[in-house]
């Protein structure tokens, strides 16, 4: 099993996030041919005006969704850890759905049975939501790097007066 | 049929019985979708001379062809059409967000709202479940309360709801209809005929998919977009907001300013777009399916209106700015923040405020009409108070609430000539004086004065134009101009992102083609824009609007520019005016009182509409 900290999912910076949706759209298009928001692996949720995010699945250590299913219907994949959905077994109870934290499941409006970001594995440049994201707000990282650049985010805040001396321009 | 949901849901409000029909094929292809769609729907289930409040007035909300694809501005956008209680003519405003995409997914291109019901309804349109809900509970609530109410009540917090406020329950002429409690189909008064027709929102959840012609071609042009979207074309929009016009105008002198008494403002460092960004631009959000943002959501951390929220742009920062001789940001963005509770137009509200306070540093209104408040040019506090008293209907709000033409007809005393409106349409934030091509533009706007009817302002003041002085000639830009922008409204695509059309009409052809699959010309694009353009003014010849009315406010023909600088001295003479309006006319190729032709609606493929114009002509 491919470790957790090597585990690279798709997640948004809520500051750049201005909730377009244009993750949806590309998602729904790349997946099921159709532009359908209710189709995407990936949803937005915007709060109010100023609170904006999307949110896919976080490739969880010992996914409670998997813990979850009856029907042995979900598997975390070795490779990369994603969710894999046997389409067979799954009766759409919704178990999983309600195990999982971040709302990253769904139930797929025609198939009855749920769906979730399988990182485009069938992609060979990756998430398209990513490749997408008009505003460069979605990134496929590891847990490690999140927290440097959140590290590195909150040190430029700190120090705006510093670097704005400091910078060359 | 691709990009269109091919059917049209039809409300009784007075039956309560709805039903669908499929959408008019030839209709879609003559008038896209948007506003031309929606204006031929309101021609059809209308009759001539109706009274806006009337239940016989439908009222008519329309996607566009683009409505829930990918499209960059163009996933997103509803038009809302009736008879305006303002201009007695068409009516049409368009709003963004993701309310359309969810109507396109519903599977509706159009919906039309017949009749009026008893008491305070929602309509609840979730896919083909359509229903007419009690409301009374949401009666006197404001858009944003009643959305969260609608969600909470049908448990389903995706559901997108498009809702009036109090403004629009008391027929208040400039209250509008707002979508995700801040995206405003804004002008012409439309909530208070929604209003008139007890429909107190209109909650819609849509599961279905939408798809395009020609997906692969289609998404390759999107990305193009997105690319164009970060370019030049839309840098003003994604930095510093329209608000950028603040100090553009003032440089040069076109800022009408305390109710067009001048043209320039001392205070506009305080309220321009600099400032802004500066000290109250929370954060800059997006539409669904955008890949430019625009939305400046500005916040007060302090002061008298501190946790005031709004979206601001230049227009309503002018009209409850410098139109009212007001230097407070924060003031502003209460004002606007009020505007959205009570469900007004920013504009309209801005301007009839400045109006109001003209009237009395004239004497016309005194300080007991005003119920105690000292409305002089430059009292935030006034601004405030008047801006609730106009949503609430209340003392001097009574008659404010009826915009400035009928205010000033209730008011008399010569407050006529302090009213400055088109058609009854209040003026927005350019100089007609000295922004003469605009002139012309907001003369022949058929929803009355407005700068999104032509954009001709652009002209004057990138200087293509000698904005001072008007020649022959100089109409056809502005009809050209003009058919672009129904073509815009109809798809729906935002006028923010018109720069990204570099080859125009053969942008526009292209995009229609790769969403409906129907082969579409440059030229064949542009007679839609100009058709969309006859079809709103045979609808307002049949109303009784005419040349008459395709004319300017008051001080825009008696008032010079007073302030020293590159405007001084300028107005437009009454034979400059007519000029205008014959250059125009000839260029339509309309009659010279202004009806379109029947050669002409023949040769736009309108021979259908032929006996409206006729009957006039003769009469004419």
């Amino acid at each position: 099993m491919v470790k957790i900290h090597e585990r690279r999912f798709v997640s948004a910076d809520p500051d750049k996030c201005v909730g377009c949706q244009v993750c949806e759209y590309i998602c729904s298009w790349n997946k099921e041919k159709v532009f359908n928001p209710l189709k995407s692996r990936i949803r937005v949720v915007r709060l109010n005006p100023l609170v904006n995010i999307s949110i896919t699945c976080r490739l969880c250590e010992d996914p409670p969704c998997v813990a979850a299913c009856p029907r042995d219907a979900l598997t975390q994949s070795e490779e990369n850890g994603t969710i894999l959905v046997d389409e067979d077994k799954c009766n759409g109870c919704g178990w999983c759905i309600e195990a999982c934290d971040y709302g990253a499941i769904s139930l797929h409006p025609d198939k009855k049975v749920v769906f979730v970001c399988d990182l485009c594995k069938d992609k060979p440049d990756g998430p398209q939501c990513v490749k997408w994201c008009p505003e460069e707000a979605l990134d496929l990282v590891t847990a490690d790097v999140l927290a440097q650049k959140a590290r590195i985010t909150a040190t430029k805040k700190l120090f705006q007066e510093a670097l704005k001396v400091a910078s060359p321009t | 049929m691709y990009g269109y949901a091919g059917r049209v849901l039809h409300v009784d409000l007075t039956t309560g019985k709805t039903r669908t029909e499929p959408l008019n094929e030839d209709y879609a292809k003559k008038y896209i979708g948007g506003i031309g769609l929606g204006m031929r729907l309101w021609l059809d289930y209308s009759k001539a001379g109706v009274d806006p409040f009337s239940p016989e007035n439908p009222l008519v909300l329309a996607t566009g062809p683009t409505s829930g694809s990918v499209w960059p501005t163009g996933g997103n956008g509803h038009a809302f059409v009736s008879k305006s209680p303002q201009s007695y003519g068409i009516a049409e405003a368009k709003s963004h967000g993701s309310f359309g995409t969810e109507l396109k997914r519903a599977g509706y291109d159009a919906v039309v709202f017949h009749g009026r019901a008893e008491k305070p309804v929602y309509v609840w349109i979730d896919d083909d479940s359509v229903q007419i809900l009690d409301a009374s509970h949401l009666w006197g609530k404001s858009p944003a309360e009643t959305e969260d109410m609608i969600k909470e009540e049908l448990g389903d917090y995706y559901i997108r709801v498009a809702a009036i406020g109090p403004a629009g329950e008391k027929l208040v002429r400039i209250a509008c209809i707002i979508n995700e409690k801040s995206r405003a189909a804004g002008r012409c008064g439309l909530g208070a005929v929604m209003g008139s027709k007890n429909l107190k929102a209109i909650a819609v959840r849509g599961t279905k998919d939408v798809m395009v012609a020609k997906p692969d071609e289609f998404l390759e042009f999107v990305k193009e977009f997105h690319e164009r979207m970060k370019g030049p074309a839309t840098k003003k929009y994604r930095t510093l907001g329209t608000p950028e016009n603040v100090l553009v105008h003032n440089a040069l002198h076109c800022m009408p300013t305390r109710n067009y008494n001048n043209a320039h403002f001392e205070a506009a460092e305080k309220v321009s777009g600099e400032y802004l960004n500066e000290r109250y631009v929370a954060k800059i959000i997006g539409c669904s399916s955008c890949a430019m943002r625009c939305e400046h959501v500005c916040v007060v951390n302090e002061g008298p209106y501190k946790g005031a929220m709004a979206r601001v742009e230049y227009e309503p920062l002018w009209a409850m700015g410098p139109y009212c001789g007001i230097d407070r940001l924060d003031a502003i963005i209460k004002g606007s923040e009020l505007c959205n509770y009570y469900g007004i137009d920013s504009i309209s509200a801005g301007v009839i405020v400045g109006f109001a306070m003209d009237c009395f540093e004239n004497g016309i209104l005194t300080v007991k009409d005003m119920d105690g408040i000292e409305a002089r040019f430059g009292n935030h506090e006034a601004m405030v108070k008047l801006i609730e008293k106009i949503g609430k209907r209340e003392g001097i709000g009574d008659i404010l609430a009826e915009g400035v033409k009928f205010a000033a007809e209730k008011i008399g005393k010569g407050a006529e000539k302090l009213a400055q409106h088109i058609k009854g349409v209040e003026v927005t934030g350019y100089d007609l004086r000295c922004l003469k091509t605009a002139a012309l533009g907001f003369a022949v706007s058929f929803r009355g004065a407005d700068h999104n009817r032509h954009g001709a302002y652009a002209f004057d003041v990138k200087g293509k134009f000698n904005r001072l002085t008007y020649e022959k000639g100089r109409a056809k830009a502005v009809k050209d101009i003009e058919d672009v922008y129904t073509v815009i409204d109809s798809l729906i695509i935002c006028k923010f992102s018109r720069g990204t059309y570099y080859k125009e009409f053969e942008d526009l052809a292209k995009l229609y083609t790769l969403v409906t699959g129907w082969e579409t010309t440059p030229e064949e694009m542009r007679l839609k824009g100009e058709r969309i353009n006859n079809l709103a003014r045979v609808i307002n010849v049949r109303e009784g609007l005419g040349r008459k009315d395709d004319t300017l406010p008051w001080k825009v023909m008696n008032v010079p520019i007073p302030d020293e600088g590159p405007s001084k001295g300028a107005y437009v003479t009454k034979e400059e005016l007519e000029l205008m309006l014959d250059d125009y006319y000839e260029v339509r190729g309309w009659t010279k009182d202004g009806i379109p032709t029947p050669e002409k609606l023949k040769a736009l493929g309108m021979d259908d509409l032929i006996p409206i114009v006729e009957a006039k002509i003769r009469k004419a």
